[in-house]
C-alpha cells in the first residue's frame, strides 16, 4: 500500500526522460563535459535525495528507479561537472519544473507557521481547561471534601510497602 | 454470468443494511422490539451475503475469468493460486468490497454478544454500522464494481455492468498481472492487518455514537468498547509496523518510512486512537474528559475513512486528480456528513457530558494525560497540515508543491520527544493528586540511572546531542517502567511471600492493563531505539565497480564478485542477482547478494536489498543498474542502519503487551469494586 505508485509510471518515465533531455537541450546553457573530476555518486545523490521529479510522487530522486529519474540524475552530475553550486543545480530544476520538485515548499514560514497556531491555541485552550478545571466552584465542591483521590490499586499498594517497612 | 451473480448479491447486500438502518430507526422509534430485533438479523444477513459475493470474486480471480475488468488488472495465469486470492485486495475495488467485508465480521460480532444491559444502545449501533457498510458498498455498486466485464461495442473495449446493446463479451488472453511490489509477503498480510484496525475502529464510534442519541453518556459505552478500542489498535498499529517492514524489504530506498501521504492517512487514526486510549481512562477513572473522548473517537472514525479513501486512490496528489475521480467527493461528503451529525450530537449532548469531578493538580496523572493528548493532537495536525498542505496551495496560488519528510521531520521531532517525557513521567503521577515533591521523589533515581546510561554512550558510543537526547529520554522511559513493576512486586514477594517471577506473573495477570500497558511502554522505546539508530546514524554510499573492486562505508568493505541473470519462465520473471563479498576490518563475514526482479506481465522491477542484519546495525545493499553491455560492472548502493533491528524486536514485545492488556480478565469488575470497597474500608479505619 505504501508507494503503490512507485512502479507504475514507466509510460510517464519514457515522456518525462524526453521531455528532460529536450528542456536541457533548449536551455540557453552551453554544456561543457569534463571541465572537472568526474563526480562521484555520493555527490550526485546528497543533492538529488532532495528534489522530487514531478512523476514519481514521494519517491526522492536518489532512490528513484525509473529511467527519467536516472536521467535527471545525470544532468545533476553533468552540472556538477561544469562546476554548478548545488544552489545552482536546485534552482535550475525549479525553474524547469516548478517547487514542486523541492522536498518543502518555498515558503517555509506559511508551512510551518499554521501548524505551530494551531498547536499554540491547542495548549492555551489546553491550559484554560485547566484553570475551568480547578477553580473550585461552590455548588460542586465542598471544600471539607477535598482531599487527595487515590488509585485504589496504587493506595493499596502504598499500604502494603508501608506495613512492610 | 457468474459475475451478474456477484453483482446480484452484492447488490441485495445493499438493500439489506439499508432496510437494517431504516428498520433500526423505526423499531426504536415508534418501540417495536420487533422491528428492532430484525434490522439486527438483517445486520447479521450482511456478513454472508458479502462472504458469498467475495467468494464469486475469488472464484473468477482463480478461475482466470479475465472477461472481468478487476481480475484483468490485477492477475495474471502466471500467478500462483494463493496470489490470486490475495489480489483480491490488490485494486480499488476488491479492497473495498474487501473493506465491508471484515465491517460486517466485526458488526456481527458485536451484534451476536449478549445486549440485556445495553438494549437502548443496539438500534444506533446497527445504524452506525450499517451506515458505514452501506456507503462502502454502495461505493462498489454505483461507482467500482469488481465485477464489471469488459464489453467490445463499436467504440472499442470496454467495462460496464450490464450489456450494452451492440456488446459483446471480450476475453483477454492473459490479464495484466498484479503490481509485483504486491506480491510479497508482507503486503499480503499488511492491508488485511491495516484494514481490520480501521474496521474495528468504527464499533467505538458506533457506541459513541448511540451513547449520544440515547443519552446514556456516562462510561458504560467506554467500557463496554474498551476491548474493541485495543484491538482495532493493536490491528492498526501492527499493520503499520508490517507496512514499515516490506517497505524496508521491498522498496528498496534504505529505509521503511518515507513520510509518504499514503502513510500518513494509516498513521493518522493511529494517533487519535492513542489518544483516545489514554484520555478514556480518565473518563473511566475520574468522570472527566466526556467532553473531549467522543470528538476523539469521531475525529478517530472519520480519519479511518479518509485513510481508506487515500490508501487506495492517492487523489489527493492533485486537485484535478480529486475532481476527476468519482469517489473522491463522495468520499469528502460522507466524511462531512458523519461529522456534522456527530458534532451536532455532542453539542445537543453538551450538558450530560460534564465532568463529575474536579481538577486538583496540574502533575495529577488526568492532567499528564491531558498534556498526552494535546501532543497526538500536536502531531496530528503536523500530519494533516503536510497532507493537505500541497492541494491548498495549488488550490490557492496554483504553485504546486512537495510536502517531504524534512518538514515532518522537524516538526514533529520535538513533538515525539515531549511525548517520551511524558511516558517517563506520567507513570509515577497519581490520579487525583500528585506534587513536584511526590513526582520527584519518585522520578530521581530513575533520572539518575538514564543519565549514567547517557553518559557511558557520550563515552562509548556516540557524541550527537540529539541522539543523547533521544537515548536519555528512552532510558528514563525503560527505567521509570521497571522501577513501577519492581515497586509492584516487591510488595507481592513480601506480602505474599512469592519468588519474584511470580511475583511478576501475578502482579500482570492481576492488572493486565496497566502492566500490559507497561510492557507496551517498553516495546515502544525499543522501536524508538531502531528509529533514532536510523534517522540520526544512517550512512550511505554508491559507487560502479568492475568485478574483484571494493566499496567501503562505514567499517564494512564490500567486494563485487560476480552477476547473473537468468528467466524463471514458468513465473514470468527476470532474475538479475549480484553477488558480494563483506569483510569487516579486514575479517570476512559472509556474502551478500541483492538482486533486481523483472516482471514480464507487469513490466516492472522489483528492486530486492542483500540484507545482513545484526543488533547492532543492518548491512543492506541495494544492485541500483547494470549494464547488460558491459557486464562487468554494476553499481551498487549501500546503506549501514543501525539499531533498526530493534524496531522490530519491539514490535513484537508491542504485540505480547497489547495481548495482555487487552485479554478478558475474569469478573474484573467484580475484583474492581472488592479493591475499592477494601480501601474505603481502610481509610475510614484510618480516619
Amino acid at each position: 500500500m505504501y508507494k503503490l505508485k512507485f512502479l507504475q509510471i514507466t509510460n510517464y518515465g519514457l515522456l518525462l526522460a524526453v521531455l528532460a533531455a529536450f528542456t536541457f537541450a533548449f536551455t540557453n546553457q552551453t554544456i561543457v563535459f569534463a571541465q572537472g573530476p568526474t563526480p562521484t555518486d555520493d555527490e550526485v545523490n546528497r543533492i538529488a535525495k532532495q528534489l522530487y521529479c514531478p512523476v514519481c510522487e514521494s519517491t526522492p530522486l536518489d532512490v528513484c528507479p525509473t529511467e527519467a529519474c536516472r536521467q535527471w540524475r545525470d544532468l545533476i552530475r553533468t552540472m556538477l561537472t561544469e562546476g554548478k553550486s548545488e544552489a545552482e543545480i536546485k534552482q535550475y530544476f525549479v525553474a524547469q519544473y516548478g517547487a514542486r520538485v523541492l522536498a518543502e515548499p518555498p515558503n517555509r514560514l506559511v508551512t510551518y507557521l499554521v501548524p505551530a497556531v494551531a498547536i499554540l491555541l491547542g495548549a492555551f485552550m489546553l491550559f484554560r481547561g485547566f484553570q475551568m478545571w480547578m477553580k473550585p466552584s461552590i455548588t460542586e465542591t465542598d471544600a471539607a471534601d477535598v482531599k487527595p483521590a487515590q488509585d485504589p490499586y496504587i493506595a493499596r499498594l502504598e499500604e502494603e510497602l508501608k506495613k512492610q517497612k | 454470468m457468474i459475475a451478474n451473480f456477484g453483482y446480484g448479491v452484492l447488490f441485495i447486500t445493499f438493500l439489506v443494511t439499508l432496510y437494517s438502518v431504516f428498520a433500526a430507526i423505526y423499531g426504536d422509534r415508534k418501540q417495536i422490539p420487533a422491528m428492532v430485533e430484525s434490522a439486527r438479523r438483517a445486520m447479521l444477513l450482511t456478513w454472508p451475503l458479502l462472504t458469498l459475493t467475495a467468494g464469486v470474486l475469488i472464484y473468477l480471480l482463480v478461475n482466470n475469468h479475465y472477461e472481468v475488468q478487476f481480475v484483468y488488472e490485477v492477475t495474471s495465469r502466471s500467478m500462483p493460486t494463493y496470489l490470486k486470492i490475495t489480489a483480491w485486495w490488490g485494486g480499488q475495488a476488491g479492497s473495498l468490497l474487501f473493506w465491508s467485508w471484515l465491517m460486517s465480521a466485526f458488526a456481527s460480532l458485536v451484534t451476536l454478544r449478549k445486549w440485556d444491559r445495553d438494549r437502548e444502545f443496539l438500534p444506533w449501533v446497527i445504524v452506525v454500522a450499517c451506515i458505514t457498510m452501506a456507503f462502502f458498498i454502495g461505493m462498489n455498486v454505483f461507482f467500482e464494481n469488481p465485477f464489471a466485464q469488459l464489453y467490445q461495442t463499436f467504440d472499442g473495449v470496454a467495462a460496464h455492468t450490464l450489456r450494452p446493446a451492440d456488446g459483446v463479451l471480450f476475453t483477454p488472453e492473459d490479464g495484466r498481472g498484479l503490481n509485483p511490489l504486491l506480491r510479497h509477503p508482507g503486503m499480503v498480510i499488511h492491508p488485511p492487518m491495516l484494514y481490520l484496525g480501521f474496521v474495528s475502529f468504527v464499533i467505538p464510534y458506533a457506541f459513541a455514537i448511540a451513547a449520544l442519541i440515547t443519552g446514556r453518556t456516562d462510561d458504560r459505552w467506554i467500557r463496554l468498547t474498551r476491548r474493541w478500542t485495543l484491538w482495532a489498535w493493536l490491528f492498526l498499529s501492527f499493520g503499520l509496523v508490517l507496512g514499515g517492514r516490506w517497505a524496508y524489504d521491498v522498496l528498496g530506498w534504505g529505509g521503511y518510512w518515507g513520510w509518504d501521504p499514503v502513510e500518513i492517512a494509516a498513521f493518522m487514526p493511529w494517533l487519535t486512537g492513542t489518544a483516545f486510549l489514554h484520555s478514556v481512562m480518565i473518563q473511566e477513572k475520574r468522570g472527566m474528559l466526556k467532553h473531549w473522548n467522543m470528538p476523539l473517537v469521531i475525529l478517530t472514525y472519520d480519519l479511518v475513512i479518509f485513510g481508506t479513501f487515500l490508501t487506495r486512490s492517492g487523489v489527493l496528489s492533485s486537485v484535478h486528480a480529486f475532481a476527476q475521480s468519482a469517489i473522491g467527493p463522495l468520499f469528502f461528503a460522507f466524511i462531512g456528513l458523519t461529522l456534522i451529525t456527530s458534532v451536532a450530537l455532542i453539542i445537543y449532548r453538551w450538558n450530560s457530558l460534564r465532568s463529575e469531578t474536579q481538577m486538583t493538580s496540574l502533575l495529577s496523572r488526568e492532567a499528564l494525560f491531558l498534556l498526552n493528548n494535546l501532543l497526538f493532537m500536536s502531531i496530528l495536525v503536523v500530519c494533516f497540515w503536510g497532507v493537505i498542505f500541497p492541494l491548498i496551495s495549488e488550490l490557492f496560488t496554483g504553485q504546486k508543491v512537495t510536502v517531504g519528510p524534512p518538514f515532518y521531520e522537524r516538526a514533529t521531532s520535538p513533538l515525539f520527544a515531549t511525548l517520551l517525557l511524558l511516558m517517563g513521567v506520567a507513570p509515577l503521577s497519581a490520579w487525583g493528586h500528585s506534587t513536584v515533591k511526590t513526582l520527584g521523589r519518585a522520578i530521581w533515581k530513575p533520572t539518575a540511572l538514564a543519565l549514567v546510561v547517557t553518559i557511558v554512550l557520550f563515552a562509548t558510543y556516540t557524541q550527537k546531542v540529539g541522539a543523547l537526547i533521544g537515548f536519555f529520554l528512552i532510558a528514563l522511559v525503560i527505567l521509570v517502567t521497571i522501577y513501577e513493576y519492581w515497586r509492584g512486586a516487591y510488595a507481592r514477594q513480601r506480602s505474599q511471600g512469592e519468588n519474584v517471577f511470580t511475583a511478576l506473573w501475578n502482579l500482570t495477570g492481576r492488572n493486565r492493563r496497566r502492566y500490559g500497558g507497561y510492557i507496551i511502554h517498553i516495546s515502544m522505546m525499543l522501536m524508538a531505539v531502531g528509529i533514532l539508530g536510523i534517522e540520526i546514524f544512517q550512512m550511505e554510499t554508491q559507487g560502479t565497480l568492475k568485478q574483484g573492486e571494493s566499496l567501503s562505508v562505514a567499517n564494512y568493505e564490500l567486494r563485487y564478485k560476480e552477476i547473473a541473470q537468468w528467466d524463471d519462465l514458468p513465473s514470468g520473471v527476470n532474475y538479475r542477482r549480484a553477488v558480494l563479498d563483506v569483510y569487516e576490518g579486514g575479517e570476512y563475514l559472509g556474502q551478500l547478494a541483492p538482486r533486481i526482479d523483472y516482471y514480464y506481465d507487469s513490466q516492472q522491477n522489483m528492486t530486492i536489498p542483500g540484507n545482513r542484519s545484526t543488533m547492532r546495525d543492518d548491512l543492506y545493499v541495494l544492485l541500483v543498474d547494470w549494464e547488460p553491455v558491459a557486464a562487468t560492472g554494476a553499481t551498487f548502493k549501500i546503506y549501514v542502519n543501525p539499531l533498526v533491528n530493534w524496531l522490530w524486536l519491539g514490535s513484537l514485545l508491542f504485540l505480547a503487551g497489547v495481548v495482555i492488556a487487552a485479554w478478558p480478565e475474569k469478573e474484573a469488575e467484580r475484583v474492581a469494586v472488592k479493591a475499592r470497597a477494601r480501601v474505603q474500608q481502610q481509610t475510614s479505619a484510618a480516619d
